[in-house]
């Protein structure tokens, strides 16, 4: 499996993700050697194999629709890049 | 004082012999004196003074825990309220946590003194501890190579005795293969044993936190203060925590080893295989027996892991965008040029190879012929490893394919890097616990070998280590420079 900068360039977009101009290319070179690697999977059939997400197979669990913790806004905005008004802020999104 | 276990020092503490102040002031003077290691991020010297002197307080009042004055140090990984939490990168460089993680609870309510914040691969996403940001970290056994990762500081701290034991994570070797480098014990328990809240994820269904420890007795007692149920963790496990101390003694006579063939094929380096052959023949003087046992899809691990890891760090990773927390890029033009030049900036190379390879595999049109297929090869090879449990007590082999390699030598080679995880990515996708411990010397630079269990097996473990190390004594060695 080879990736062209073009889809790279694409895929770090999805990621919103900032790649340098003249790193696109190394870049390009391992991501598809690692794609190379990955695709020895297909080198075995798993038609009939159940997926597997949790090592145990367990499920997620479910607790009682209950307040359990308390606000802590002011902890959690103290270390933000830019609040006001108890708000994050971001460049203008709505013109 | 440097040299002495977790055990001796609780005992030391308990009989008087020395303070917990006196115990931290020493060690902050030896983490001081051998700064040059970079084993540390963040030494935090006057509030690991202050916890001593509660530590001594409760000693004196008859008040302690077993292990109340013990100075541990965490990996940057975990987070602790109030004190930087890097994760080795430059996205969390300004990162104060808020809050700590459940095992920094738990140390800390048991009394133990942390001294600092360890060195680690960013984001864990190393085996040599190159990617942080804060730079490379020296194996104090032989100049110029690499500690391993991604829990190189925490292996290097340990091993240089600048702390008696340290904590860690491993996704996919990182505590084990650090340990086996530096010559240090390490424990990677069970998924699901030890709580994931506060350690910062990189791929969730493979994280595992555990101690890494001079000893397994030492192991037992950090597990038994880490492990437990967290309903703060959506896959902590509901398993009651056994006493890990209570087999330690057991004899092994009758105990059944299985040997993955594959383990030891053409690709094993010979002198690799004769330490190792060595270490198995310890333990068939202990009465143990050896069988054959096989992992047809062991080849496949890595393949699985480089998809199962970048897609769960890309999804992970997501939340450093640079809004709430973290890195953010100077004079946004609109959002989206905040997120992605705060990503640009804040990551380093081999954190975004995994965030655009998982990226690309969660994409439309490509989940079931990436994510999916490599869940069900997890499958496979957990369902090896079931079938070999069921014929043997432990698993046996190398952690590592060779010692530790020099700083630089596989930087340019993102795949190499990749396949020397080849002995211990398999035993996270399948959820095992799994440890390393010091077996030997090549050219003087440590060996591990590793001891892999059934689900929730951690006693038997620590019980197969702990004997090992009442024959053999390469855990007690310590690197030139630092006795």
């Amino acid at each position: 499996m080879s990736l062209t900068a073009a889809d790279v360039n694409k895929i770090a977009y999805l990621a919103r993700l900032g790649i340098d101009t003249q790193d696109t290319e190394s870049y390009t070179k391992d991501l598809s050697g690692m794609l190379e690697l990955v695709a020895q999977m297909s080198t075995v059939n798993t038609d009939n194999v159940a997926p597997m997400a949790h090592p145990l197979d367990q499920s997620q669990r479910l607790r009682p629709d209950q307040v359990s913790e308390s606000n802590q806004r002011e902890d959690f905005q103290r270390i933000a890049p830019q609040v006001e008004d108890n708000l994050y802020l971001v460049p203008k999104v709505i013109e | 004082m440097h040299t002495k276990t977790i055990a001796q020092l609780a005992q030391g503490l308990h009989t008087g012999d020395f303070s917990s102040v006196e115990l931290t002031q020493a060690y902050l003077q030896r983490i001081q004196q051998y700064q040059s290691l970079n084993s540390f991020i963040s030494i935090t010297g006057a509030q690991a003074l202050a916890a001593a002197e509660q530590a001594d307080l409760a000693i004196a009042q008859g008040k302690a825990g077993p292990l109340t004055g013990v100075p541990i140090a965490h990996k940057d990984i975990f987070c602790t309220q109030g004190i930087k939490t890097s994760c080795g990168s430059k996205m969390l460089d300004n990162f104060i946590a808020p809050y700590n993680a459940t095992v920094v609870e738990k140390f800390t309510a048991a009394g133990l003194v942390s001294l600092g914040k360890l060195n680690m691969d960013e984001f864990a996403m190393g085996s040599s501890n190159e990617t942080s940001f804060y730079g490379n970290v020296q194996n104090p056994w032989a100049e110029n190579t690499v500690p391993g990762g991604s829990s190189g500081g925490s292996a290097v701290a340990v091993a240089a005795r600048l702390i008696p034991g340290a904590t860690g994570t491993d996704t996919g070797g990182s505590i084990r293969q650090p340990a086996a480098l530096c010559g240090i014990t390490g424990l990677k328990p069970t998924y699901g044993r030890v709580s994931r809240y506060g350690m910062i994820a990189y791929a969730s269904s493979l994280d595992q936190g555990g101690p890494m420890t001079q000893t397994a007795e030492d192991a037992a007692l950090m597990l038994q203060v880490m492990a437990g149920f967290d309903p703060k963790d959506s896959t902590s496990v509901e398993h009651e925590v056994p006493d890990y101390n209570a087999d330690l003694n057991n004899s092994l006579q009758g105990l059944k080893i299985g040997l993955p063939k594959e383990f030891f094929d053409a690709a094993l380096n010979s002198d690799m295989a004769t330490t190792i052959e060595a270490a198995i023949n310890e333990y068939k003087k202990m009465g143990a027996s050896v069988v054959e046992v096989s992992m047809p899809n062991l080849k496949l691990a890595i393949p699985a892991y480089y998809v199962i890891a970048p897609a769960e760090c890309s999804a992970n990773l997501s939340r450093m965008d640079g809004v709430r927390f973290g890195h953010r890029c100077s004079n946004p033009a609109d959002l989206n040029d905040l997120y992605i030049r705060s990503r640009a900036e804040g990551f380093g190379t081999e954190v975004k190879r995994r965030i655009l390879v998982g990226t690309y595999a969660l994409s439309e049109g490509y989940y079931d012929a990436y994510y999916i297929k490599a869940q069900k090869i997890r499958r496979l090879i957990s369902d090896d490893f079931n079938k070999a449990l069921q014929e043997v007590d432990v698993i046996m082999g190398p952690v590592t394919p060779t010692p530790a390699f020099g700083i630089g030598e596989k930087t340019n080679d993102p795949i190499e890097m990749y396949l020397a995880d080849i002995y211990t990515i398999a035993i996270n996708l399948a959820g095992l616990p799994a440890m390393s411990i010091p077996a030997g010397f090549i050219n003087k630079k440590p060996v591990g070998l590793q001891i892999i269990g059934n689900y929730f097996a951690e006693a038997k473990l620590l019980n197969v280590a702990h004997q090992y190390q009442q024959v053999t004594d390469w855990h007690q060695q310590t690197p030139h420079g630092f006795e």
